[in-house]
């Protein structure tokens, strides 16, 4: 039974190949002129240079962190290439024109960017690399008001938005690799959904690192003004590379009042080999605002892939009655590393927030859950509730729950629940005793463990979701 | 009911078995055929249970020598889902519990895997949803079994009903009940037992793995065997429990230690 289940483990990667597309990659190392490149190459309006520099001079005075519970090797920030763009070849005014390698990595991928955009109805703004090369359905989105496009036109076309929102979430001196981020990030999503528009579809964006070495650093912003709802759905895959991959995103999202954002995750990056060889370093750095009242903020994440994931989605719940929440499935295997969790602000009165965080650990790796609730004197009658489970399978790997929990306001409710279970040999044999293989039964096992936060995905992504975590854990309890 | 003609079912000879590197079996032999119940009553620690599981093929138990024909097939030569599907059914002393995953969908799985292995016809949601409700009816369970997790919150009487629920549903040529009377009531013990009653037929066999007398009277055996050190000690038709149960286990010790001559095992 155990060699069915090391088998089913230890399928190789299927999203492992080089796309060879010319890149354009500029000098490694990290210095002033360096983002004076990137911001001349993107033709950027001289606030954006001030944001970056100021940025970087924050980063230069801060040190990596060290707090976190994964192990990695030091990071040579000056042997990273900081810009690597598909060269241009001439402005594409359809999909027939996107390079025809592209559309074959898409096709690899098993994910057509047109068919998915046409059959699901969903937009995509691809991100190969660093620069979207083609975004659909914007049309049909402008006539409702809403802007969805790359951050790098935004920059352009809506200059305004930009510069009242990037960075007022998470600042530019936030953290080490927010500030790096903030000094370097070459592009990313923007979504702006106005005053009382309900967005008619998912919003979604399929993230790529294609280039060996270049880190990429990608920034999305959303924002939902007054009434506005909007769904964004994130999906990662990488190409198989031996040599480590820094990722360092940020996300930041933005609920006026009444407002609802949802951002799902599916993150599926490369994660190293058997032995732990390789993968992608994730560390990113998400939160959301929610600023006015009766605003939402939802994340959702399926974290399966890299060989390190540090983040913490987190929520600020400044207007009253705001409802923050995280739902959360991490997936570790081999020697994959991940230490994430959320952090609950809250600062309005009547906040309520919700966490569910699922880890699943085979192999040898380890999965922490960290997670702070901090109620503030300002929010009356706050509410939480965090339910923290972990699953265990096989005797190498392990898990960790590390909750933060500051009261400062004596009406506060705030519930912690926690559990640890293993996949064991009696639970497999009870399916098997009923016929049932062991693919099967850890399939279902697993699904069930993370119901309550499968639930919370869009329908597509739900039963993406369940293939990647069967096909992550085959054969790996024994 | 005892047809000397009937099919041999199961033929066990010189089953010796290790847990742990510590030998529980001691040489077991036991034949059944189509048709015959059998029960198997023993103190605690007596091997019974682990009898029960090795004919499931439970991976903690190592065989160290002996042979199981099941069906005309070495027992051996399957995997435990291969032994489901032939027909091998163990209702667990202990069912386990599987958070999240709802029975309905669990019970489905578990029928259809067995039903097309077997090149019989599958079930969609709608057909198995009226189909399981029938069976539920045997075991006067409510409906809303099919919509909580397998096991889950289950009382004791609830676990040992859903059981034998699905051996109603895998409709087995074998089924091992271990210990199946343990922490019910008498109202529970009635039920499940009535259910087993319906389900055993001329083409099947069952082996009542227990403790007590008690599930006896519900449960008529055609044959009782008692274990002792990982042997089968004593064999004798139904009235052997109620000698037990009056004298003890140590009667036999003191009696009919090693003689079991004359009686087919």
């Amino acid at each position: 039974m155990s060699a069915v289940l090391q088998n089913l483990v230890n399928q190789p990667y299927k999203h492992g190949f080089v796309t060879e597309i010319e890149s354009d990659i500029a000098p490694k190392g990290l210095n002033e002129e360096i983002i004076r490149l990137i911001s001349s190459k993107k033709n950027e309006p001289e606030w954006m240079l001030t944001f970056r520099l100021q940025a970087y001079e924050k980063w230069l005075s801060m040190s990596e962190p060290r707090w976190q519970n994964v192990k990695y090797p030091k990071i040579d920030f000056q042997s990273i290439s900081y810009y690597s763009a598909p060269k241009p070849k001439k402005k594409l005014a359809s999909m027939d024109e996107v390079d025809p390698e592209l559309l074959r990595t898409f096709e690899k991928l098993g994910v057509p960017m047109h068919e998915r955009a046409a059959l699901a109805g969903v937009a995509v703004d691809v991100i190969f690399d660093s620069v979207s090369v083609a975004t659909t359905y914007k049309e049909k989105l402008a006539e409702v008001g809403i802007i969805f496009c790359s951050i790098s036109e935004a920059v352009q076309t809506h200059p305004e938005l930009v510069k009242k929102y990037l960075g007022t979430v998470v600042p530019v001196g936030d953290n080490f690799y927010a500030a790096l981020n903030s000094a370097v990030f070459t592009d990313g999503s923007f979504c702006f959904i106005p005053k009382g528009v309900k967005c008619p579809m998912d919003l979604s964006t399929y993230f790529r690192i294609n280039t060996e070495e270049s880190g990429q650093f990608e920034r999305t912003l959303i924002i939902a003004e007054e009434s506005a709802s909007v769904s964004y759905l994130e999906g990662c895959t990488a190409p198989k590379f031996d040599t480590n991959q820094l990722h360092a995103a940020v996300v930041e999202l933005i609920a006026l009042d009444n407002a609802e954002i949802k951002y799902s995750t599916v993150q599926n990056w490369y994660a190293g080999d058997e032995k732990g060889i390789g993968g992608i370093y994730n560390f990113v750095t998400k939160r959301g605002l929610a600023k006015g009242a009766n605003s939402r903020i939802s994340w959702t994440q399926v974290e399966t892939g890299s060989a390190i994931t540090w983040k913490y989605p987190s929520c600020i719940l400044r207007g009253e009655n705001s409802v923050g929440e995280f739902y959360s499935v991490a997936v570790t295997n081999n020697y994959q590393q991940a230490d994430t969790g959320t952090k609950m602000i809250h600062m309005g009165r009547n906040t309520r927030s919700t966490i569910i965080s699922k880890s699943i650990s085979a192999g040898n790796s380890n999965s922490s859950y960290r997670g702070l609730v901090r109620i503030a004197p300002t929010a009356e009658n706050a509410r939480n509730y965090s339910q923290c489970d972990s699953m265990l399978i096989g005797n190498q790997c392990s898990a960790n729950t590390f909750p933060y929990i500051q009261v400062n306001n004596n009406s506060a409710k705030v519930e912690h629940e926690a559990s640890t279970s293993k996949i064991g040999e009696d639970q497999l044999f009870y399916f098997l005793q009923r016929g049932i293989d062991t693919e099967e039964a850890v399939s279902m096992i697993i699904n069930g463990f993370c119901k309550e936060v499968f639930q919370q995905l869009p329908m597509e992504f739900a039963v993406e979701a369940t293939k990647l975590l069967s096909f992550k854990l085959e054969g790996s309890v024994g | 009911m005892i047809n000397q003609n009937s099919k041999t079912l199961l033929e066990v000879r010189g089953l010796h078995a290790n847990v742990n590197g510590i030998e529980i079996l001691k040489g077991v032999d036991l034949t059944v055929k189509s048709g015959e119940i059998h029960a198997i009553m023993g103190l605690n620690g007596s091997g019974k249970s682990t009898f029960a599981k090795i004919l499931a093929g439970h991976p903690a138990y190592e065989v160290t020598a002996g042979t199981i024909i099941f069906n005309d097939q070495n027992l051996f030569d399957l995997e435990p889902e291969e032994r489901a599907r032939a027909g091998v059914f163990l209702a667990f002393q202990y069912p386990i519990e599987i958070p999240g995953v709802a029975n309905n969908q669990f019970l489905r799985l578990a029928y259809n895997t067995v039903q097309s292995q077997r090149g019989k016809e599958e079930l969609d949601p709608l057909e198995f949803d009226d189909f399981v409700r029938e069976k539920m009816k045997l075991l006067e369970m409510s409906p809303d079994f099919l919509d909580r997790s397998v096991n889950e919150g289950f009382s004791g009487g609830e676990k040992k009903r859903n059981e034998i629920l699905q051996m109603a549903l895998l409709e087995p040529k074998l089924a091992i009940l271990d210990e199946t009377d343990s922490g019910l009531d008498i109202d529970a013990l009635r039920i499940v037992a009535n259910g087993v009653n319906q389900l055993t037929n001329k083409d099947n066999a069952t082996i009542l793995v227990t403790h007590y007398q008690r599930l006896l009277d519900y449960i008529v055996p055609d044959y009782v065997h008692v274990m002792e050190s990982g042997r089968i000690i004593k064999t004798s038709g139904k009235e052997l429990a109620k000698e037990l149960e009056a004298h003890g286990y140590d009667w036999i010790n003191t009696d009919d230690r090693g003689n079991t001559a004359g009686v087919r095992p």
